[in-house]
């Protein structure tokens, strides 16, 4: 059923593309290879991989404020069949005037100010086999309407098709042992994934602040990942731990969300929060902390930022919410040179177990369209029964080279 | 309603010099006046406009002579009665395509600035302090292409000099707010005729020469304002530079404040 809606999407994708003809074609393409640093834990998994993805994007604009907006996503990896995905990131058509617009179709919307979690941002399902990050979402069939009268801005959105996270399969990295089922997939909603959610914002800016306050009600896009089988796992001979599967259960939410960003000087405060009223329980989630910049260090054109950030959260779901009570520390560094070359480095630490992770994400320009990326992630220390421990053999390096047009 | 809220400003705008000048009819004018006066007529003349936009291809040259090329949009909008929103767009180098650099200067509070990133779809906020820091890698800093607001510089009036074979006035600015700016002070040639920056030398804060800026290819719009086709910014310091070339200046193209607003970025393209 759904191989069969992405494949009228994009049918429909092309087809517009063809009739409107002259409009701007952009996007990249791009080779990886993801090297890692030891044997992996789970079994089945492929030690490295390499791959190669594309995302073209064609956008027209008509003259009476009407344009259309098509950009298909695929990648093709040598170990992970599931990391071998296509998705359609937009075809969504908008019509817009002076302080309100329309727009149907996939779309993608960003809520939120931090930077290591992203905690209120909603809309769209993480593709979160492209990277641990989360950052790579999946399109989301939406029909948003915004107004923007003197004081501030209000967007509504109607969410008619849930997207699935993506998942890790049995050949790839940084999975739990536990390969998550995509198949049999639990929803609380009869309607399953036709479920229709809805969203209301209300942002506005004052002074230094930019903050937006939302409700959201329909299927949380975090699952929840059960063990279907009654023996425990730890009377399981380890041997066969890996033949059984996750299976991920997606409730009904009401969430009540909030972002916030303020600057003052050089410095620069974030604040997201939500409460989540689920099947389970209520709960609160928070993280928020600064970025303070340093300009044009030792004289240079140099500026670097530090960043300290924290989170909260107090779901009570036996170790499955990674960031519980964490302290993030950053440091971001941006030569400003002409190949606009950046690097951030992120420590992540467990305030309540010892466990830790640092990132490093690096780029820089080559010539006039080629992006050169490097991030590696290393999972320091964890502890027994956590998420993070099931990764700590997936310390890894990868290197993306991108062409840009 | 707009236009004459305007011509109120440039009134006021007006009786103050004209206030400065009856001061100056008493006794001979200090050169803090006289270069107050010369800044606030070139304002004056640049005011109004109510709207612009126009094409930007900078080239950035390292000391070994290497170039890079980016390509930008620019569209400006005066506001009523606190400074001036812009809009820059990148359309080049292809890796930034899209991305955004919308400002809110201020006439004296501290200005907004936020980046759009359109592959995370993200808006964040600039610490906008960092008016040091370099634009795209150039020699440009963001105060430098930021617009210029009367009250964020103190002046004096230096002499008056041929430059180019324009007569003209040379005046000093210094920052108001020391602690943020990369300048000590900045000296700027000014034509008597028109009130046009012919060029600027910027001194770091141990006040040695930084950069020289000349202009070149001044050319008169809607019969009022004029714009620079190049501007070429040295910087002693590095040996590096950046040449900006301007094209398609169009005035009065019915941009609205709400496409200055944050919530708009998402929208451009």
């Amino acid at each position: 059923m759904h191989i069969r809606m992405w494949a009228a999407a994009l049918a429909i994708g092309m087809s517009i593309w063809a009739v409107a003809g002259a409009g701007e074609l952009s996007g990249w393409i791009a080779v990886e290879g993801r090297g890692f640093l030891n044997d992996p834990l789970h079994r089945g998994q492929d030690r490295d991989n390499a791959s190669i993805a594309a995302q073209p994007e064609y956008y027209h604009a008509w003259e009476n404020g009407s344009s259309f907006t098509f950009v298909p996503f695929g990648r093709l990896d040598t170990a992970d069949s599931r990391r071998t995905h296509a998705d359609i990131r937009e075809l969504n058509y908008m019509y817009r005037q002076d302080n309100w617009f329309f727009r149907v179709g996939v779309g993608k919307v960003f809520w939120g100010a931090t930077e290591f979690v992203h905690l209120v941002d909603i809309i769209n399902q993480t593709d979160l086999i492209e990277h641990i990050d989360g950052e790579d979402k999946l399109g989301q069939p939406m029909a948003e309407f915004s107004i923007s009268p003197s004081w501030g801005t209000i967007d509504f959105l109607l969410l008619p098709y849930f997207r699935e996270r993506t998942f890790p399969g049995r050949r790839g990295r940084l999975r739990t042992s536990r390969v998550v089922d995509l198949d049999d997939v639990i929803y609380e909603s009869s309607s399953k994934e036709n479920n229709i959610d809805v969203a209301l914002r209300y942002s506005n800016t004052l002074g230094g602040a930019d903050f937006g306050v939302y409700v959201f009600r329909g299927t949380s896009r975090d699952p929840l990942l059960a063990t279907p089988d009654l023996v425990p796992p730890e009377l399981i001979d380890p041997e066969d731990l890996d033949d059984y599967k996750l299976i991920p259960f997606y409730e009904q939410i009401n969430q009540f969300g909030a972002d916030l960003q303020y600057a003052s000087g050089n410095w620069l405060w974030k604040l997201e929060a939500y409460f989540r009223n689920g099947f389970f329980q209520d709960y609160f989630a928070a993280t928020g902390g600064f970025e303070y910049t340093f300009v044009g260090i030792g004289g240079s054109n140099a500026d670097m930022g530090l960043l300290c950030e924290y989170a909260y959260n107090d779901r009570d779901d036996g170790g499955q919410t990674i960031f519980q009570n964490d302290l993030f520390f950053g440091v971001r560094l941006s030569p400003n040179d002409a190949a606009s070359t950046h690097l951030l480095a992120g420590l992540g630490q467990d305030t309540e177990h010892s466990e830790n992770a640092l990132s490093i994400e690096a780029s820089r320009r080559f010539g006039a369209n080629w992006r050169l990326i490097l991030d590696a992630w290393f999972f320091l220390d964890t502890t027994s029964g956590s998420v993070l421990n099931e990764l700590r053999r997936d310390d890894f390096a990868r290197l993306e080279l991108a062409y840009y047009f | 309603m707009k236009d004459t809220s305007r011509a109120r400003i440039m009134m006021v705008v007006g009786l103050v010099v004209v206030a400065a000048a009856d001061r100056s009819a008493a006794a001979e004018p200090s050169a803090e006046e006289r270069g107050l006066a010369i800044a606030t007529e070139a304002d004056r003349r640049e005011s109004g406009y109510g709207d612009s936009t126009a094409s930007l291809h900078m080239v950035l040259r390292n000391k070994q002579g290497q170039t890079s090329e980016r390509e930008l949009r620019i569209r400006t909008l005066e506001t009523e009665n606190d400074g001036t929103k812009s809009l820059c767009i990148f359309d080049t180098p292809a890796d930034v395509k899209g991305t955004i650099l919308l400002t809110h200067t201020h006439k004296e509070a501290e200005d907004d600035q936020w980046l759009f990133l359109p592959a995370l779809r993200r808006i964040r906020r600039i610490a906008a302090q960092n008016k040091s820091g370099s634009f795209m890698g150039s020699e440009f800093s963001y105060e430098d292409i930021a617009a210029q607001e009367l009250a964020k510089y103190t002046y004096r009036w230096l002499r008056d000099e041929a430059y180019d074979g324009n007569d003209c006035y040379v005046i000093e600015r210094t920052p108001v707010d020391k602690a943020n700016s990369g300048y000590s002070r900045q000296v700027a040639w000014l034509d008597k005729a028109h009130y046009r920056t012919w060029k600027v030398e910027y001194y770091d804060r141990k006040n040695e020469r930084l950069k020289t800026l000349t202009f070149k290819g001044y050319r008169q719009y809607v019969d009022r304002f004029w714009r620079a086709r190049q501007m070429d910014m040295v910087n002693h310091q590095t040996g590096k530079s950046t040449t900006l070339t301007w094209s398609d200046f169009t005035f009065g193209t019915g941009l609205k404040e709400i496409d200055f607003d944050r919530h708009s970025l998402t929208l451009l393209r």
